[in-house]
């Protein structure tokens, strides 16, 4: 690992002023790995982690803000998400492990880089890793690679599960600059698919620095499901996981749907023809049949990941079974 | 002054290198930690010329210990290399295997992944931590009682895991298993199923995980 000098930042103000030529570290559960492995290679680290971000609250309209410093474990199971947003808790709990969960925080969960091993292994051309390099994947082995919205330049996806359920649920990522300048990100826009740049993860300027995720008053926390499809039962990052929410009258018919699939795009990705195929029908296996093929209509495979198109079809029906409940309504 | 160090020889990548080892029976002192152009840890003697070093006071079972730091040294590596707390393990060193499970303020936490600098003010737990004197802590006689090892690598980060899940439980922790989330209530009954989820950030490759369920099992019955 190269030296590295290393401070605290006591306020947001104190943290992007510090922060326009270093790295933020928080849980480091990621940064800390990519630069044991020399893929990040930062001069300065700025410890973030005693800023006054960590709580979950309510705000007004009915929705709540997370703190970007709060641990993934204490958003997961804060009473204010597991009541309003469960599919959110679901989707957490289903990323890494408990210890990990403790460490990660909700920025950092944001700002997590793709798994790709060929964006993990330095001997390898990789775009993301060195522009202009190539990608090792798009012929290499690519069988965890995207489906959906990859280019010539990069095939990864992006590992996040939390992130699925945030894209699903309308979320909005507030962000400090580093002239104390503050915007809010809508979640769809915060991620990037790769095209020629795919370097660049997501649409913060350098030095930005994310402060809280807002999320608008629910009314699918009665039915959503967050469904996560791997390669083994637990702690291994998704092939296919499915954020599915439903809002549903007493009739079963269904008024507003949510689907966003993890595991199978360079972005947690909001499936809007697969909702646009819900809307308004009863709900029901044959209609969730007719969404999940509306969601891979575009999908593309490479040579060793076609089975995630599949795989991502019938994970959606599965999940919005789950979402609807025993009785469809 | 001789007298007050000892000579100790690491071997990293074939390569042996001495070093001096300031010996501090009477835990005394801050202890240097700088990292070698190989990566290795060593415990080293006075001021460093590595252009970063830090100092933070780390309460670690119960004593607080002054480190003066490489800022890249890991909280497992000040452990082991600094402290000769060689419970904690090195597994993968990246995260994927649990084997340098600690507690840090009482929450089960990754020590390759976190940085000692970070960890300044910190409470610290060790699987050397557990125990009260001769008595063992529950989970650690429900791991012998119930032979939750092989060859017992995986085993002081199984056990700080397994302490922790028994707070996570009481508090009422969900885990991706637990059905209705907005229905948990405190105090958690552990199914198998539960304990295998809430476990799984351990990986026992001799695969003793029936044992190591059993044993979780057992403590949470007591």
């Amino acid at each position: 690992m190269r030296p590295f000098s290393f401070s605290r930042a006591a306020n947001a103000d104190d943290a992007v002023r510090l922060g326009a030529d270093a790295k933020f570290i928080a849980g480091g559960t990621n940064l800390l790995d990519l630069m044991k492995e020399g893929i990040e290679t930062p001069e300065k680290l700025v410890d973030i982690t005693r800023l006054p971000m960590t709580t979950v609250s309510a705000i007004r309209g009915g929705g709540v803000s997370i703190g970007a410093l709060a641990r993934n474990s204490d958003t997961a199971n804060h009473p204010l998400i597991r009541q309003g947003y469960p599919l959110l808790t679901q989707a957490i709990l289903a990323g890494a492990s408990a210890q990990i969960r403790n460490m990660a925080t909700n920025g950092g969960n944001l700002m997590q880089r793709t798994r790709c091993a060929y964006f993990y292994d330095i001997a390898m051309p990789c775009n993301k890793r060195a522009p202009n390099t190539g990608c090792s994947a798009k012929e290499g082995l690519n069988r965890h690679h995207a489906v959906l919205g990859w280019s010539a330049a990069c095939v990864a996806t992006h590992p996040s599960d939390m992130c699925v359920a945030l894209a699903a649920l309308d979320a909005v990522v507030k962000v400090r600059g580093a002239n104390g300048a503050e915007r809010s990100i809508p979640f769809n826009d915060f991620h990037r698919l790769p095209g020629d740049n795919p370097e660049r993860d997501n649409n913060l300027a350098p030095g930005e620095l994310i402060t809280s995720i807002e999320l608008p008053k629910s009314p699918f926390a009665a039915k959503s499901y967050y469904l996560k499809v791997r390669d083994r039962a637990s702690y291994a990052f998704a092939l296919v996981s499915v954020a599915a929410a439903l809002e549903t009258d007493k009739a079963g018919r269904i008024l507003q749907a949510r689907v966003a699939l993890g595991g199978v795009a360079h972005k947690p990705w909001r499936a809007v023809e697969a909702e646009k195929a819900l809307t308004g029908k009863k709900a029901g296996e044959a209609v969730f049949k007719e969404a999940a093929e509306a969601a891979m209509k575009e999908a593309r495979a490479l040579e060793h990941n076609g089975f995630k198109i599949d795989l991502g079809k019938r994970a959606i029906v599965r999940a919005l079974i789950r979402a609807a409940g025993p009785d469809g309504k | 002054m001789k007298e007050d160090f000892e000579s100790v020889e690491v071997s990293f990548e074939g390569s042996r290198r001495s070093f001096l080892k300031q010996v501090s029976a009477a835990g005394l002192g801050a202890v240097t930690l700088r990292m070698l152009e190989s990566g290795a840890v060593v415990a080293a003697e006075g001021a460093s010329e590595a252009p970063d070093m830090l100092a933070v006071t780390v309460n670690i079972n119960g004593k607080d210990q002054a480190l003066n730091l490489d800022t890249r040294v890991t909280l497992l590596d000040a452990l082991r290399e600094g402290l000769d707390l060689t419970g904690s393990k090195k597994g993968c060193d990246h995260g994927q295997c649990g084997a340098c499970t600690v507690l840090v303020d009482g929450r089960r936490t990754l020590s390759c992944l976190t940085l000692a600098a970070m960890c300044d003010g910190k409470k610290v737990t060790t699987v050397e931590g557990l125990a009260k004197g001769e008595e063992l802590h529950p989970v650690q006689k429900a791991f012998v009682a119930f032979d939750g090892l092989q060859c017992g690598y995986c085993t002081p980060g199984q056990i700080c895991s397994a302490v922790a899940l028994m707070q996570e439980a009481r508090n009422g922790d969900a885990s991706y298993v637990t059905g209705n989330v907005r229905t948990v209530g405190k105090n958690l009954k552990l199914t198998d199923d539960e304990i295998r989820e809430r476990m799984s950030g351990n990986i026992c490759r001799c695969g003793a995980y029936p044992n190591i369920v059993a044993a979780v099992r057992e403590v949470q019955k007591v």
